[in-house]
């Protein structure tokens, strides 16, 4: 866990005081909408389609047990008792009233939550792996460098007024969970071969109406430049990005306009500039940043504990194990996902009494620390595997032990049509039922490792373009009609997906998906062949003409 | 079900003004007597762009009881009631097509 020092609470708690002068010079009439609107925005309030909608930032996804309660209660107090953890490890509520908005924030600031800068065109929450820190074979815990970049960034007056938003993700891990390959900057730790600490640096990727696989502008850059290069990659956006049009305003496209070369010639130039500046961290800074992180004292525990030893004949237990549980660094722990996909649920959404209780086994079995993913799942970073089986009881008894995480029904979706007011179509109603679809544990084993995106328009919140089976919902003469594509992925061999043909109605997405499936199990040459294996060695054509033979 | 945000004004049928209670975002809809209610039934309706264009200039005046006023279309039955006029609008009057986790 991270400990804010006091200039954060300063920081949080002036920032509580302004929003709150802010909003009753709003609901008094002295501040219009046009004069506001970007006020509220810099503090994650959006209006949606039935309400405001108040977006919390969890920087690197990392929360400890007062904080998930702090979300219950507001969830509680202020909403419809429950929340929805987004793809950017956030924490949305959709129900809020603007008058409650201070008080809200209030309360979130006192166990160091805010939401600054999860709106509007400046530097928004700064994501990384949820398994930072715990994670077999990281380079180091990439959060160290996540909340440098946070505190620079934040409130910093030349990021606040961007051409568009801009997103960084960082990992320290071969395998990717944070999807740095479709952020405007993602950071790749990596060590040079005398053996410093630096980055791969990845520049324009993205999705929405422009998808772009993030290119690498630069194979190194030493962690002490780090500040000084991210400043002159937004300093090239800020001077060109296009400000006049909306749909040209992100990095990626800049990016793809001057072609990378170009692009990291002029990022190149205003570094050298910059680079032996202040913006060169000293490492008294860093091992600070580093000193404000506890970590557990984890106990020698042995590898296989009698307790595992006994559970793995329940076969339930088995396949929750199996399906959720991670190894960790350290001999004797596990990093276990808990699953917010239960079948017929909306994904990623959580009532105020499964944080509250999650946020007691955190304290129980986790030490006292939760993870948001980018998968719209939460996790227990350090739990000992003794107590998994007691660990699975009680997240069973909260709807929280669907053993689905990674398969066909772990399915990432954006708030869609239901509440988003850019939205054209619904997300939810048709993720609940591809949960109720694939509900059979055996069939989604057998089906293996398949991930499903869906958006509920082109702004991409679900990802959809990254989704192994991807789902878009437009509108086409007044009707929800949604596109298919296969063969996206948003890790380390991130690749956007491919259009199988004309869109399908709402009544038909599932049997699409279902088609899909029986084709791809059909066509694998064995069981071990996934999904996206098959997809790359046959492409998508089988799997279009069995999805179009009979429509 | 583009959303209106995205939207030129474009009348071809019976509309109403929709926006949000500045103070709660509660969804309501422009009267006839210049306020504002949560119900659609009490709606005015407006039928050509000249009328829809007026109405929706009184509403935007209200900058303090209302947030994001706009032009929405409405179908009205033999028997005068109004109905949304599509999805989106229906989400808005009836709310979540689906259940809700708690």
């Amino acid at each position: 866990m991270y400990a804010y020092d006091e200039i954060d609470r300063t920081l949080v708690n002036e920032r509580v005081s302004e929003f709150r002068d802010q909003v009753q010079r709003r609901l008094s009439g002295e501040l219009t909408e046009d004069e506001f609107k970007m006020l509220r925005l810099q503090n994650g309030v959006y209006l949606q389609l039935h309400a405001y909608m108040f977006r919390v930032a969890i920087p690197y996804g990392t929360l400890a047990s007062n904080q998930l309660r702090a979300l219950a209660h507001i969830a509680r107090k202020y909403d419809r008792g429950y929340g929805h953890f987004t793809t950017r490890q956030n924490i949305q509520f959709n129900w809020i009233k603007l008058s409650d908005l201070p008080d809200a924030l209030a309360d979130l600031a006192e166990v160091g939550i805010h939401a600054m800068q999860t709106s509007g065109n400046n530097m928004r929450n700064v994501t990384s792996d949820q398994w930072a820190g715990v994670a077999p074979g990281e380079i180091e815990d990439p959060r160290i460098w996540s909340e440098l970049i946070r505190q620079h960034t934040t409130l910093h007056p030349e990021f606040s007024f961007l051409p568009r938003k801009f997103k960084i993700a960082i990992t320290a891990s071969e395998h990717d969970r944070a999807a740095i390959k479709v952020h405007d900057i993602g950071l790749k730790l990596i060590k040079n071969e005398k053996g410093e600490t630096g980055f791969e640096v990845l520049v324009g990727g993205g999705l929405g109406r422009t998808p772009f696989i993030g290119k690498t502008i630069k194979h190194f850059v030493h962690g002490r430049d780090i500040l000084s290069y991210i400043e002159a990659i937004l300093r090239v956006y800020n001077q060109y990005g296009r400000r006049d049009n909306i749909y040209k305003a992100r990095i990626k496209i800049l990016v793809h306009e001057l072609g990378i070369e170009k692009f990291s010639r002029e990022v190149e130039e205003e570094w050298q500039q910059i680079r032996n500046s202040s913006l060169q961290i000293d490492d008294e800074v860093i091992e600070d940043i580093r000193s404000r992180f506890t970590y557990p004292s984890y106990e020698k525990l042995p590898h296989m504990p009698d307790e595992l030893r006994q559970a793995a004949a329940d076969p339930d237990f088995e396949a929750w194990r199996k399906n959720s549980v991670a190894p960790h660094k350290v001999q004797g722990y596990s990093i276990v996902t808990i699953s917010l996909k239960p079948t017929g649920g909306p994904p990623g959404d959580a009532t105020a009494e499964q944080m509250d209780v999650l946020a007691d086994l955190a304290d129980k079995y986790s030490f006292g620390e939760i993870r948001v993913g980018h998968e719209q799942n939460l996790a227990l970073p350090h739990v000992a595997k003794r107590d998994l089986p007691a660990l699975w009881k009680a997240l069973d008894k909260l709807g929280l032990a669907t053993p689905n995480v990674n398969l066909i029904t772990d399915i990432i979706a954006c708030p869609g049509l239901d509440y988003c007011s850019l939205a054209n179509a619904r997300s939810i109603p048709i993720a609940q039922e591809l949960t109720r679809r694939f509900a059979n544990h055996e069939l989604a084993n057998l089906i293996g490792r398949l991930h499903i995106n869906i958006s509920g328009c082109i702004n991409a919140c679900g990802h959809h373009h990254v989704g192994h089976i991807g789902i878009l919902g437009v509108e086409k003469n007044g009707e929800e009609v949604y596109q298919i594509t296969i063969g996206g992925r948003a890790d380390e061999n991130a690749a956007l997906g491919t259009l199988i043909g004309p869109g399908v109605k709402f009544d038909e997405v599932a049997d699409v998906v279902e088609d899909i499936v029986e084709a791809y199990l059909a066509l694998r040459e064995r069981p071990e062949e996934l999904f996206m294996d098959t997809v790359k060695r046959l492409g998508v054509e089988p799997f279009k003409e069995r999805v179009y033979a009979t429509r | 079900m583009t959303s209106p945000l995205q939207q030129k004004l474009k009348i071809t049928g019976p509309s109403i003004v929709t926006a949000n209670r500045t103070w709660d975002g509660v969804v309501i809809y422009r009267t006839a007597a210049k306020d504002w209610s949560e119900q659609l039934a009490d709606a005015a309706i407006v039928r050509n762009a000249d009328e829809a264009k007026a109405l929706l200039a009184e509403s935007v005046a209200d900058d303090v009881g209302a947030i994001g006023p706009y032009i929405a279309p409405v179908q009205v039955d033999d028997a005068g009631k109004i109905l949304p006029g599509n999805l989106r609008e229906e989400i808005r009057r009836t709310g979540v097509t689906i259940d809700l986790p708690v």
